[in-house]
């Protein structure tokens, strides 16, 4: 299926969310992994599902790298609590029972922003109704790492796994809230682009809403779910997409964007549905309960700009198709990390 | 950088219900012209961009068959061109040049390949951050290896009139569209009834320019912009004027584009260049369609004050796939990606063979990305039937 072998070295690409890293993935990472009767790597789902008794333990890993290590809306620390407990959340698991937290820090870094980056765990915790229960630390010399890098990993228990494959035809994609905001906010910090002003990171727990919206669905009415992180919508919704065999029609104009966003991507000739969320989830409905579920999402804190956007069809399995609203056209599946055009 | 709210104000050209009454007299006038296929070209990336961008391909008629022409500046820079900028590279000279001239392959190597040997090339955005590089080491000399068309040109030419630092030499690889749209028109295998012009282009030259094309090659123009309605109301004036016979220059970008164009900018870029004849890649040999630094300018030039040594790259061989490519076709308007072999295979945008999978500009990165002519208009859905 995907034509790219992988060269003799890792490239930043690799990393990005995109196909690059799903060739890395299952052709170095899942050798000679084997499935099991549980849900496990090779799902390449948002975390792996061990049975245990009548519930399912979920658990998740995540280490978290981001430059600026401090951004517009939140910071490494709310980035590593966030990432996984949304990861949690995706495979129907919204009440995490912990989390574990290593961190690998480089020599010199500041005991100032140390503490600002434990403060926003501790706070975000709180938000996702979690708390951080062991921990690692490493300090390596000057240039070894990049500042810091902080590991998460989180377990949960639940009586149901809600997949990122079991979309069907004639189901409703909604989107919980703006897209883009993260990796734009980060990208315009990082590049101190002059934009930052107006661009701010939605990293959030979201496992409160993705419980929301559990609730209200009847039972097997929520057939996937997925955070849209590295790669974006486009990302996630090419791998729902691939996995369950179906083809999405989106629809441009009801895919939910901030005016920030907006000029921001149109100005840099990045595609908002490339870049990354921290505080969203992609979710798709039994059409008879897609407005329930819309409903309580936007009477949700974090879901008040919730949106259907998109239906899957049964044609084109594998395909997103957006509808611009002018016409039709594929969304290709991201490279890598979207960067401001050149000429 | 310009602020934000300017990049919003352009979304006023994009009504959805406007653009469907401009389809539906697209679809009228191209039926009206009794024979089919019509063929029209045009010769911007940026029209592309456009057109692949908001999906119009999944809704122009079948019968219309709208081609992109030699309008990648980044796919058109010829081989000799890259080889000079390689060549002097490898000599051991700081260069600077847009990121997509790293990945273009010269007869063998890339700037790229010569950079992972160790040469220094700075990617730059403008040739005004050039200018920055070479004032922050004034001792060094420094190569703005400079490509585009027109547009581009313009801006290279206001930095060599505007006392550039003395370190500075640019490598003129810039190229001038009118000349090769005649080239176009008289290609024995050609299906091109008429042109879309670029209307950034045009609002340099102004679209008087076009007369004498359309006088001496019969075959229409029309200047357009950028915006899916600017597309959509070029095309359907285009295809009026092919379906009348009528053989005229048509301005639907007023907005921006005059008779005259910018003279004080025209002024420029003639004092600093003058036309040549020279390869595009792939395409012909265009004459007048290459621009070179004046006499005047020999202290700026490159090409002046370097040996550069071609020859040092004779012996290595491109690649073998490099054989199969056929991007020249592609931006000849006579084959597109489809039926290239190694297009979605070998040649994608990471891992690029031709010129024309490496910019944002060229055809097969486009059709790449936006999918090229999806037939996606007659999908069993309607993602509007859920609004009550």
């Amino acid at each position: 299926m995907s034509h790219t072998s992988l060269e003799e070295r890792i490239a930043l690409k690799h990393g990005a969310g995109g196909r690059a890293m799903r060739a890395l993935i299952e052709q170095v990472l899942l050798d000679g992994i084997a499935p099991g009767s549980w849900i496990g790597a090779d799902a390449m789902d948002d975390g792996a599902a061990i049975r245990v008794g009548e519930q399912w333990l979920v658990v998740t890993t995540d280490s978290h790298v981001v430059q600026p290590a401090f951004f517009p809306g939140g910071d490494i620390g709310r980035l590593a609590v966030c990432g996984t407990v949304n990861d949690l959340a995706m495979m129907g698991a919204t009440e995490p029972l912990g989390l574990t937290c290593a961190m690998v820090l480089e020599e010199g870094f500041s005991r100032e922003s140390l503490l600002a980056i434990h403060a926003s765990m501790r706070q975000a915790c709180a938000e996702a109704g979690t708390t951080i229960v062991t921990g690692d630390t490493k300090v390596m010399g000057r240039g070894e790492v990049d500042g810091i890098v902080v590991n998460t990993t989180g377990v949960a228990l639940t009586p149901a796994i809600v997949r990122d494959a079991g979309l069907q035809p004639g189901d409703r994609i909604i989107v919980t809230g703006t897209i883009g905001d993260h990796g734009l906010a980060v990208t315009a910090a990082r590049h101190k682009l002059g934009i930052e002003g107006t661009l701010q990171s939605d990293v959030a727990p979201i496992n409160g809403l993705a419980r929301a919206a559990i609730a209200a669905a009847a039972a097997g009415g929520i057939t996937a779910m997925k955070d849209p992180t590295r790669g974006g919508l486009a990302s996630a919704l090419h791998e729902m997409a691939a996995k369950s065999r179906v083809g999405i029609v989106l629809e441009d104009r009801a895919i939910p964007i901030s005016d920030a966003v907006r000029g921001a991507a149109e100005l840099l000739g990045i595609d908002p549905l490339h870049v990354a969320n921290e505080g969203k989830a992609v979710i798709g409905v039994r059409a008879g309960e897609a407005d329930a579920v819309l409903r309580a999402l936007r009477g949700h804190a974090l879901g008040r700009d919730a949106a259907i956007v998109g239906t899957c069809v049964a044609e084109r399995p594998g395909l997103l198709v957006l509808d611009t609203g002018f016409g039709r056209r594929l969304v290709a599946e991201p490279e890598g990390e979207p960067l401001p055009r050149i000429c | 950088m310009a602020d934000a709210h300017a990049a919003l104000t352009r979304l006023q050209f994009r009504d959805p219900e406007r653009a469907a009454a401009l389809v539906r007299a697209l679809h009228r006038v191209t039926a009206e012209v009794r024979r089919e296929p019509v063929a029209i070209m045009h010769v911007c990336g940026s029209h592309e961009q456009a057109i692949a961008r908001f999906g119009l391909r999944a809704v122009f008629p079948r019968s219309l068959d709208v081609i992109m022409g030699p309008g990648c500046p980044v796919c058109i820079t010829d081989l000799p061109e890259v080889d000079e900028a390689v060549a002097l590279a490898r000599q051991g000279i700081r260069l600077a040049t847009y990121a997509d001239m790293l990945k273009v392959r010269g007869s063998a190597l890339s700037l790229a390949d010569v950079q992972a040997e160790g040469a220094r090339i700075d990617v730059v955005y403008s040739i005004t951050q050039a200018v920055a590089l070479a004032r922050k080491t004034p001792s060094e000399p420094l190569v703005f290896f400079a490509t585009g068309f027109e547009t581009t040109a313009v801006a290279t030419a206001a930095v060599i009139l505007g006392d550039p630092p003395p370190n500075l030499s640019v490598l003129s690889a810039h190229k001038y569209i009118p000349p090769v749209m005649a080239i176009v028109s008289e290609m024995p295998d050609t299906r091109v009834e008429g042109f879309l012009a670029a209307g950034h282009a045009a609002t340099i030259t102004g679209w008087g320019i076009y007369e004498a094309f359309v006088a001496r090659h019969r075959k229409p123009v029309v200047v357009a912009g950028f915006e899916p309605l600017d597309i959509l109301a070029g095309l359907v004036r285009l295809v009026e004027l092919v379906r009348d016979a009528a053989p005229e220059v048509a301005n639907m970008y007023p907005r921006c584009v005059t008779k005259e164009g910018n003279l004080q900018a025209q002024q420029q870029l003639w004092r600093v260049f003058r036309p040549i004849g020279g390869r595009w890649r792939g395409i012909a040999h265009v004459p007048n369609g290459n621009l070179r630094l004046r006499d005047e300018w020999a202290g700026v030039d490159a090409r002046r004050r370097f040996e550069i040594d071609v020859a040092s790259l004779w012996d290595t061989a491109p690649p073998a796939l490099v054989q199969q490519c056929i991007c020249g076709d592609i931006m000849a308007g006579i084959a597109s990606p489809r039926d290239c072999a190694l297009f979605g295979r070998e040649c994608l945008p990471d891992s690029a063979v031709g010129a024309c999978m490496v910019s944002s500009e060229g055809t097969c990165r486009i059709w790449h990305q936006y999918g090229g002519h999806p037939d996606l208009a007659a999908l069993p859905v309607d993602p509007y039937a859920r609004r009550a």
